[in-house]
């Protein structure tokens, strides 16, 4: 790889730079001075204790590089920054014999795994072995960063592929070989954003050995945070938020970070999964399914089957597996959605993010009425999907949430939001001793129940009818299965397919599960996974939150207008955003997308970040993907946005807009035609629908 | 046992002649033919003697052979891949490790890794080890039979337990002996540590036991009631004299089976050499008879490793075994006895079991052979009287006991047959199995530090490293190790797979003459156990 327009700049003298501006406009700056401590009052950061004394702030930003994890612990209220050093080595030479000249490009050699470029006329070269050597694991020790050494046997293999990829440079004499570590964070992206449990403590660490590369754009968007609470971009995917403490393990740190820092020079496949820091979190129910051919993948740190592979199949060694064309796990998928339309598959969904608020009074209504933005004053025993809004409309989190009583609401989230949702509860709510919030994610076991015979198979483990007379779509009841009494049961799959949820006090977990696989046996029962999930998921056009939903996109983006209730009484967080919305229209509106004349066998597959072209006009990216084997055809969900054909503006998008485009997804380079759908298909929503029951409205546009 | 390199070879070996030595001058033309300061020809232990040249197959033949045939035959590339050299490696490695106690009696010996490769076919060096069960301390000894292993073969069951015996209190000795008469169980004296492939004979046990119990009754009857200290050098000398007169004895009362009574001759005519450690806390002793040798490996305070030899050898490379020779023998015979480097011009180690052809009178040879079978009269070896055989006996079993109090920075020893020593330096072997044994942390690593060096320098050296390392981590077994780099080494002492390939894939008609069959036993010792032993004695 070859990049002409590259340029070096030191590190040093780029940070020298950026001192001496800020102190121009009246910064302070202390040299050689180490904080002993941060001061938190109240949740709040207060100041900061240094070995010269005290400084009262109402920030404190944490961007101490590899020492951020040190530093972090350093607090009242300590702050958890996954992140990790490993050793990184270049080598200095001696100039060529004609000095190379400063215009000499930067070369990366990725399978060679290294990088060139010219230094004082020869060269530095440097790169990421495979087998990186993780570094300061206990640390306190980082002082002798000023010492390490040099590990030429090390090197040997980047030395290797640097001679096999220039072997004139033989002749060129070592000045030395520098050990320089670099800090990795557990998915290879960095950090920032402020601390769930901290107000006021900043984060921005963890470049991955691209600091130099990101510093700046990081900068600008953590300073955003700072002055006007969020970023003026989404970057839930660069957010300290998406990490708990469980990933602060140093042994977990020090494991994954040998597997992060090859993955610099790797081909990064689609739908990855780390193979170390695993099985950290699990269901009851993991060994059951891993003996039943459970693969998995892992989310915030549970492992959650992605498949189970039928005893006569064989998958691909995974390195063999790594495709950006048709999976080998295509054929079990399929089976696995066969199976979900047909009869009855079960999914252990144990990850996701679970919480109860309850309270003595009203409190717990009147909060959460403040927080979301659909109605939750509903009969007890309802269930309510909603989205949790910002100031800006925006979505910070899409759950679920069940009335258990009057007083008390069980809500479901996204696995990964177990911090980040946390942390916007308690923002929020007021220090109430009979207001109480509590994560219950660990005390309850999920097993979906897909498919129209879970109706049989749950009726006959509680001998109650279930049918939707008695128990009508998004409805939760406390019942018996099998001999476990006080499951909660659920009317509802997170698919739009018919069947249930139910949330089993772990230690009925076995139980229910080998109830309910020997009950099911006769309705042709069997386990699913994630993926078969996903597939049904986006036939019904649901979106994901963390990737098709996120701070930045409203309800009435995403024809989520049903889940909000504006006119609820209650002037919920956001509300102003979205009327004003409402009346102006939105600049962007997300959109389903069916891929018309896609081979699934010979053609490369969407993974979704695909551009979306209207009428041959760029007009947005893909957000997520999958093969609907209802539809027999790949769907991608995607925003579609109007740009000005002058400007470059963005305009309003209609439905009209929509509807009246001719679409293609470019799927490396290969465009796709595509047709744009802004609700679910049909035929797929009922059953079957009969003739006469057409209504005029279905003729109208939406 | 059959030698691992038939495996590889069923094709060869039906091939006709011609293709094997055709076959093999392609292999080994480049390496072997034209470098030989590399290969030392290993040297049989007999000299060929002319009427013997079906027995010794004579380098000239092979030398001649290959060079008139090499462009006859079509090269043919043939390197063995490096998992069909592994498995030809390791197919006779073993492991022990001492069981650990809750901290009580615990072993100096951490335990140790051992592995042979034959280059006979069969192959002739034999191993033992055992733990001492009525006595402390453990035995571990690598015997070189030539002329056939059924000397080595038989030393190697029998000669523990005549050190053992010896080294057992009289009490012990009276109980055993009591339970024989009264038939008894009998205390258990040994545990073996044995590979699968290193047998005992079914046949002999009685025999070998009757001489055994003969032996300890001898003791009981000796005993004077006076010391019951027993001195554990003695001990060994008296047990290997004592199975050297045993051995010889029962080929000359013989055996009314016949099958034993040709087993009994066999190993008296055959020899072997014994090197034999024996290990009691801080208490090492090593008895050695002939050319095999026992290394101490010793880590210096900065890391390097020196040898300490605790052997001599027993040939014409040491002045006082010849001084030996010639004081025993009649000043005449001075220029005889020791001649072209080999006893009477034929032996190459100067003490050894069995050999009764140095050791009986020429009458008592005769007479031994005729009246036995058959298959002994045929046989033009056991018939040879030496040239010059004046004043037998020309040759003893006894030992050269070495004793050495063990310190902590004495990590291991190596017991080895003339096999490695020949193709290696005892401060390499002991470099090797150190830093195999502490996973290379001693590998100094490399500093430019104001030297010239280009990158193409640097180059060369760390791929030369890697190639050392790489052979480390594939042995899981310091003597396997050992015995890679003995065969595999190259100029620069780095392990050349071509080059081992070559080795491991020579017929085993061939085999012999670049290489002797090597056994290793590699004893770790356990610095704690060993210091702690030091400071209570202080």
């Amino acid at each position: 790889m070859h990049v002409p327009e590259d340029a070096v700049v030191s590190s040093a003298d780029v940070a020298l730079a950026l001192a001496s501006a800020a102190s121009q406009s009246g910064v302070q700056i202390y040299d050689r001075t180490s904080i002993l401590h941060v001061m938190v009052k109240r949740g709040q950061v207060a100041g900061v204790e240094t070995d010269k004394g005290q400084i009262q702030c109402q920030y404190f930003v944490n961007c101490a590089g590899q020492w951020a994890y040190e530093l972090g612990l350093c607090s009242e209220e300590p702050v958890s920054i996954p992140l990790h050093a490993c050793e990184h080595f270049y080598l200095l030479t001696r100039p060529w014999e004609t000095p190379l000249p400063s215009s000499t490009p930067t070369v990366v050699d990725a399978d060679g795994r290294i990088y060139i470029r010219n230094w004082q006329g020869g060269i530095l070269s440097g790169g990421f072995e495979k087998n990186p050597k993780p570094i300061f694991t206990e640390g306190k020790n980082q002082l002798e960063i000023q010492n390490l050494q040099e590990d030429w046997d090390h090197f040997e293999p980047l030395l290797s592929s640097l001679l096999r990829r220039m072997p004139q440079l033989e002749t060129l004499e070592i000045v030395k070989l520098v050990n320089c570590p670099e800090t990795f964070t557990p998915d290879m992206r960095c950090i920032m954003g402020e601390s769930p449990s901290v107000r006021g403590y900043f984060v921005l660490v963890g470049m991955n050995s691209a600091g130099l590369s990101f510093g700046g754009g990081a900068g600008k968007y953590l300073a955003e945070w700072m002055v006007y609470g969020y970023p003026s971009e989404n970057v839930w995917e660069l957010d300290l938020k998406r990490f708990g403490a469980l990933q602060s393990s140093r042994t977990f740190l020090r494991h994954r970070v040998m597997e992060v820092m090859p993955l610099l020079y790797d081909l990064k496949v689609p739908r990855w999964d780390f193979q170390t820091g695993r099985q950290l979190r699990t269901s009851p129910l993991y060994d059951r399914l891993d003996a039943q051919g459970a693969r998995w993948m892992e989310k915030h740190g549970f492992e959650r089957p992605k498949y189970f592979i039928p005893p006569d199949k064989d998958l691909l060694a995974l390195e063999q597996s790594k495709t950006f064309y048709k999976p080998d796990w295509f054929e079990i998928v399929e089976s696995e959605v066969k199976c979900c339309k047909e009869a009855v598959c079960v999914i252990d969904m144990s990850s996701f993010t679970k919480f109860e608020i309850t309270s003595t009074g009203d409190q717990a209504l009147e909060i959460l009425q403040y927080l979301f933005s659909n109605d939750l004053d509903v009969p007890v025993g309802h269930i309510v999907h909603t989205g949790m809004l910002n100031e800006r409309g925006g979505y910070e989190n899409d759950c679920s949430i069940a009335r258990l009583s009057k007083r008390s609401f069980f809500m479901i989230s996204p696995t990964d939001q177990q911090v980040h949702c946390w942390a916007w509860l308690k923002k929020y709510m007021p220090e109430d001793s009979n207001l109480i919030l509590e994560d219950v994610t660990w005390k309850y076991t999920a097993l979906n129940l897909i498919g129209p015979r879970a109706v049989d198979v749950l009726s006959e483990l509680s001998y109650a009818p279930m049918t939707p007379d008695h128990f009508p779509s998004l409805f939760c009841k406390e019942m018996s299965v099998g001999y476990a009494n006080g499951i909660r049961v659920m009317s509802m799959t997170h698919t739009g397919e018919p069947g249930f949820m139910l949330y089993i006090p772990i230690e009925y977990a076995l139980h229910v599960y080998n109830e309910v696989m020997s009950v099911g046996q006769k309705y042709g029962i069997r386990n699913a996974g994630y993926y078969a999930l996903r597939s049904l998921r986006i036939e019904k056009f649901f979106a994901f939150w963390g990737q098709d939903l996120n701070t930045l996109t409203t309800p009435l983006e995403c024809g989520g207008e049903s889940r909000v209730k504006l006119d609820k009484g209650v002037d919920f967080i956001g509300r102003d955003a979205l009327l004003q919305q409402r009346q102006n229209g939105v600049y962007k509106r997300l959109t389903m997308f069916i891929l018309d004349d896609h081979d699934t066998d010979l053609d490369l597959w969407p993974w979704w970040g695909e551009p979306i072209y209207r009428n041959g006009r760029y007009v947005g990216k893909t957000t997520s993907s999958a093969y609907g084997y209802t539809l027999e055809r790949h769907v991608c969900l995607g925003f579609v946005h109007n740009f000005s054909e002058d400007t470059g503006e963005e305009q309003v998008v209609t439905a009209d807009f929509i509807n009246r485009g001719e679409y293609e997804i470019d799927i490396a380079g290969h465009r796709f035609q595509a047709k744009a759908k802004l609700y679910p298909v049909p035929s797929l929503l009922t059953h079957k629908r009969r003739k006469e029951d057409v209504e005029l409205s279905d003729l109208h546009g939406k | 046992m059959p030698a691992p390199t038939q495996l590889f070879f069923p094709l060869i070996r039906n091939c006709e002649l011609s293709r094997i030595y055709g076959t093999a001058c392609y292999c080994h033309h480049k390496h072997l033919c034209c470098s030989p300061p590399y290969i030392p020809q290993s040297r049989p232990r007999y000299t060929p003697h002319p009427a013997y040249a079906t027995f010794y197959r004579p380098k000239e033949s092979w030398w001649q052979y290959t060079q008139g045939r090499r462009y006859a035959s079509t090269p043919q590339k043939f390197y063995l891949t490096p998992p069909q050299v592994n498995s030809i490696l390791k197919a006779n490695e073993y492991s022990f490790k001492v069981p650990e106690f809750d901290g009580k009696n615990i072993s100096s010996v951490l335990g140790f890794d051992s592995n042979q490769l034959p280059a006979n076919a069969p192959i002739e060096d034999r191993r033992s080890a055992a733990t001492c069960l009525q006595t402390r301390g453990m035995l571990l000894g690598v015997f070189d039979g030539h002329a056939g292993c059924a000397c080595s073969q038989a030393v190697s069951e029998r000669l523990f337990y005549y050190i053992a015996v010896s080294l057992l209190p009289h009490e012990t000795l009276l109980e055993i002996e009591n339970a024989v008469e009264s038939g008894r169980a009998l205390l258990p004296i040994l545990q073996w540590h044995k590979h699968p492939n290193d047998y005992f004979s079914k046949e002999a046990s009685k025999l070998y036991f009757n001489s055994l119990r003969t032996y300890w009754q001898e003791l009981i009857d000796l005993n004077t009631g006076e010391s019951t200290d027993i001195d554990v050098k003695e001990a060994l000398i008296n047990a290997f004299k004592r199975l050297d007169n045993d051995i010889s004895l029962e080929a000359q009362v013989g055996d009314p089976n016949s099958f034993l009574n040709y087993l009994v001759l066999r190993v008296a005519f055959s020899g072997a050499t014994a090197c034999v450690a024996h290990v009691d806390g801080v208490d090492l002793h090593v008895a050695n008879t002939g050319d095999s040798r026992a290394m101490l490996g010793v880590q210096e305070e900065d890391g390097s490793w020196s040898a300490v030899t605790l052997s001599n050898d027993h040939n014409a490379q040491n002045e006082r075994e010849v001084e030996r020779l010639k004081l025993e023998h009649p000043k005449n015979e001075a220029k005889s006895v020791v001649k072209q480097d080999r006893l009477l011009g034929l032996l190459m180690p100067f003490r050894a079991f069995g050999d009764v052809k140095f050791k009986w009178s020429i009458d008592l040879q005769k007479r031994v052979i005729e009246s036995g079978p058959d298959q002994l009269n045929d046989n033009e070896y056991t018939k040879f009287i030496p040239p010059n055989y004046y004043t037998p006996p020309y040759l003893t079993a006894e030992p050269e006991v070495t004793y050495h109090r063990l310190r902590p920075q004495d990590k291991f020893l190596v017991l080895a047959t003339d096999g490695l020593w020949e193709t290696m330096h005892r401060q390499d072997v002991v470099r090797i199995v150190g830093e195999y044994l502490t996973g290379m942390h001693h590998q100094q690593p490399i500093a430019v530090g104001g030297y010239k060096v280009t990158l193409g320098q640097m180059h060369g050296l760390l791929t030369e490293r890697r190639a050392k390392m790489s052979s480390v981590f594939e042995d899981q077994n310091a003597a396997t190790h050992l015995i890679r780099h003995a065969v595999g080494n190259n100029e620069f002492g780095a392990v050349d797979h071509e080059r081992l390939s070559k080795m491991l894939s020579l017929p085993e008609e061939l085999a012999r003459m670049y290489r002797d069959d090597i056994t290793i036993i590699v004893v770790q010792f356990n610095s704690h156990v060993v210091g702690a032993y030091q400071n209570q004695e202080q």
